[in-house]
């Protein structure tokens, strides 16, 4: 690698698919050794960042290096430094766990007994030893995600793009994924990961952008992202729903920005800048207007706050077909 | 952010061709592990040559008339090309179900050559097709085929057809990529195959066809191949030469080779 190239490098890529905008010029940056978390509601854009970041798909226009290599020029040389995780695991039903890693081993012209070396440590790495001899296609959701990740991993890649790669799995694979993503990046890989989770991006990522529309709309730590939206958030839940609109109207009084009414938990949050006497006279106007808080909190930004803030779509681990068609 | 792509010297054209054969060898195995997980799919790639030897042997094969052999003589030169010329599409078939599935987009993002990915599944099928191949000539000899051929015709008849095999798998590259569905894959190997593989010499003497349809069927790849695979089994020279079949093949594999490797390219495009 470059001495002072980042890892990942995009510039104003832009890639339309017929009539649709995937992307609108949108710039990235990762410095070696870090984890860059990408953030976006459904059809953001961030498959399609993915594809074309890992040679799949060729932008329509931009700049794109990672480790140092175009993508469009030098795919080759970009394919023997990179590993890719997608939504969807890129492994074969038919042959078994070890048949897989072996298989990605020699096809990155490993010798054998290296590519057999590696498949192993990695399987026992995963907890996979066991299954090791099975096909693919008895594997559960879980174990499929973790050798799609562990296929990616035969390589050693200087940089590795993880595309929403906790999605669907239990509290406990998780854990797992995040604990083997933050070895990579100890051991000096480059990690970019797309998610739907905040709290994923929260824990993991040093750097985090958020996309919208195919471009940057924010990007920053997630401590810079929270104070971007400004103070703290005041939660206020009532009683019955016909209390919500005299809430929202009692809050947005004291409030630096609109309110977000959640009607099934019967909650109302508002930004606000907590001056000595504010929480007083929000109680005080609550009263006033005969509205019963059953509870009522007073918090940091989380990143879903973030989030809503600034795109206008909410988060969720929702289906999405628009990124899958990309 | 002034940084500029690195240059990296150009890999040699042999070091190039030792993996791309290298890499082939790698997806090749992959197709043979399948094997044993397949078993439905070898059972109907065996079971229908099979009916058709037994059909045209014992059911249609009474009403024609053969001038110069014997019709179970005649007619096992056409099951062997029919069947190659039918199951050479599979691959097609197998190539459209991993275009939809995700194993395409990891051998994209590994440095192997693409022509591996196409040419892995392609000798595969040619080898299954040697082994129904066996299973077929084992029937035809059971009832009644006696063929005349020297060892090196054999060898000459063998290689012809899995040239043909080889060279059909390319077409349902081409196919595959081109429609990326697999049950379109299918409906296109029945629609333009199947005419193919009957309206030949394969079944019955083309001199019993229409005046019309004669030239057509004489001069398509499927009757030049039958001819040339028949004067080899029974050592008679009648009938179109076998580099003239072997021509063919070569020319199918010379177009669609490398259009499935410019295809397959294109994935990036879209």
């Amino acid at each position: 690698m470059g001495a002072h190239s980042p890892a990942i490098l995009a510039r104003g890529v832009v890639k339309r698919f017929g009539t649709t905008q995937a992307l609108a010029g949108l710039d990235l940056t990762a410095e070696p050794g870090t984890i860059l978390g990408v953030l976006g509601p459904n059809g953001a854009g961030k498959t399609t960042a993915v594809r074309i970041l890992t040679t799949l798909l060729r932008p329509d226009a931009g700049r794109v290096e990672v480790a140092g290599f175009d993508v469009v020029r030098q795919p080759d040389q970009v394919r023997t430094r990179i590993g890719l995780a997608g939504q969807y695991a890129t492994v074969d039903e038919l042959l078994s766990g070890r048949e897989n890693l072996v298989m990605v081993g020699r096809l990155f012209h490993l010798p054998r007994a290296e590519a057999r070396r590696r498949a192993d440590a990695l399987l026992e790495r995963f907890g996979l030893t066991d299954v090791a001899h099975r096909p693919v296609k008895t594997y559960s959701g879980g174990m499929r995600r973790r050798l799609d990740l562990a296929a990616s991993l035969v390589t050693e890649p200087q940089v590795l793009f993880l595309d929403e790669p906790t999605t669907g799995l239990d509290p406990r694979s998780r854990l797992t994924l995040w604990e083997i993503i933050r070895e990579q990046a100890a051991r000096g890989a480059t990690v970019l990961l797309t998610t739907q989770y905040l709290d994923e991006a929260d824990q993991l990522a040093d750097t985090i952008v958020v996309i919208d529309h195919g471009r940057v709309i924010a990007s920053g730590t997630a401590d810079e992202l929270k104070d971007q939206v400004g103070g703290d958030r005041l939660d206020v839940t009532v009683a019955a729903e016909s209390d919500l609109e005299d809430a929202v109207r009692a809050l947005e009084r004291h409030a630096t920005g609109p309110a977000h009414v959640d009607v099934a938990q019967r909650q109302v949050s508002v930004p606000i800048r907590n001056v000595p006497g504010l929480l007083a006279a929000v109680v005080r106007d609550l009263d006033a207007r005969n509205v019963r808080p059953l509870d009522f909190r007073l918090r940091r930004p989380t990143l879903d706050d973030v989030f809503l803030a600034l795109t206008s779509a909410p988060a969720g681990p929702a289906g999405d077909e628009c990124e899958e068609a990309a | 952010m002034n940084t500029t792509a690195m240059t990296v010297d150009p890999v040699p054209v042999y070091r190039r061709l030792y993996w791309a054969l290298a890499d082939a060898w790698v997806v090749t195995r992959r197709h043979l592990l399948h094997i044993p997980q397949q078993h439905e799919q070898w059972i109907s790639a065996t079971v229908q040559p099979i009916i058709f030897v037994l059909l045209f042997r014992y059911v249609f094969g009474g009403a024609i008339v053969t001038p110069e052999a014997s019709y179970i003589n005649f007619l096992m030169a056409g099951i062997f090309v029919q069947s190659v010329v039918m199951e050479g599409m599979t691959g097609g078939i197998g190539l459209a179900h991993d275009l939809k599935r995700g194993i395409i987009d990891r051998f994209r993002t590994l440095p192997m050559a693409p022509s591996a990915v196409l040419a892995g599944p392609i000798v595969a099928d040619t080898l299954r097709n040697l082994f129904i191949i066996g299973v077929m000539l084992a029937l035809g000899l059971a009832v009644g085929f006696r063929p005349e051929a020297s060892a090196l015709a054999w060898c000459g008849a063998i290689g012809l057809l899995l040239a043909t095999s080889f060279a059909v798998s390319w077409i349902g590259s081409v196919v595959a990529l081109l429609v990326r569905d697999p049950e379109a894959v299918q409906v296109m190997a029945f629609v333009v195959m199947m005419p193919l593989a009957f309206a030949s010499s394969a079944f019955v003497p083309v001199e019993t066809m229409p005046s019309w349809l004669q030239p057509i069927v004489r001069h398509q790849p499927v009757t030049v191949i039958v001819d040339a695979v028949r004067g080899l089994l029974l050592a008679h020279t009648t009938g179109a030469a076998p580099w003239q079949a072997l021509a063919w093949c070569a020319g199918i594999v010379a177009v669609c080779a490398p259009l499935s490797v410019v295809l397959y390219r294109r994935l990036a495009r879209e």
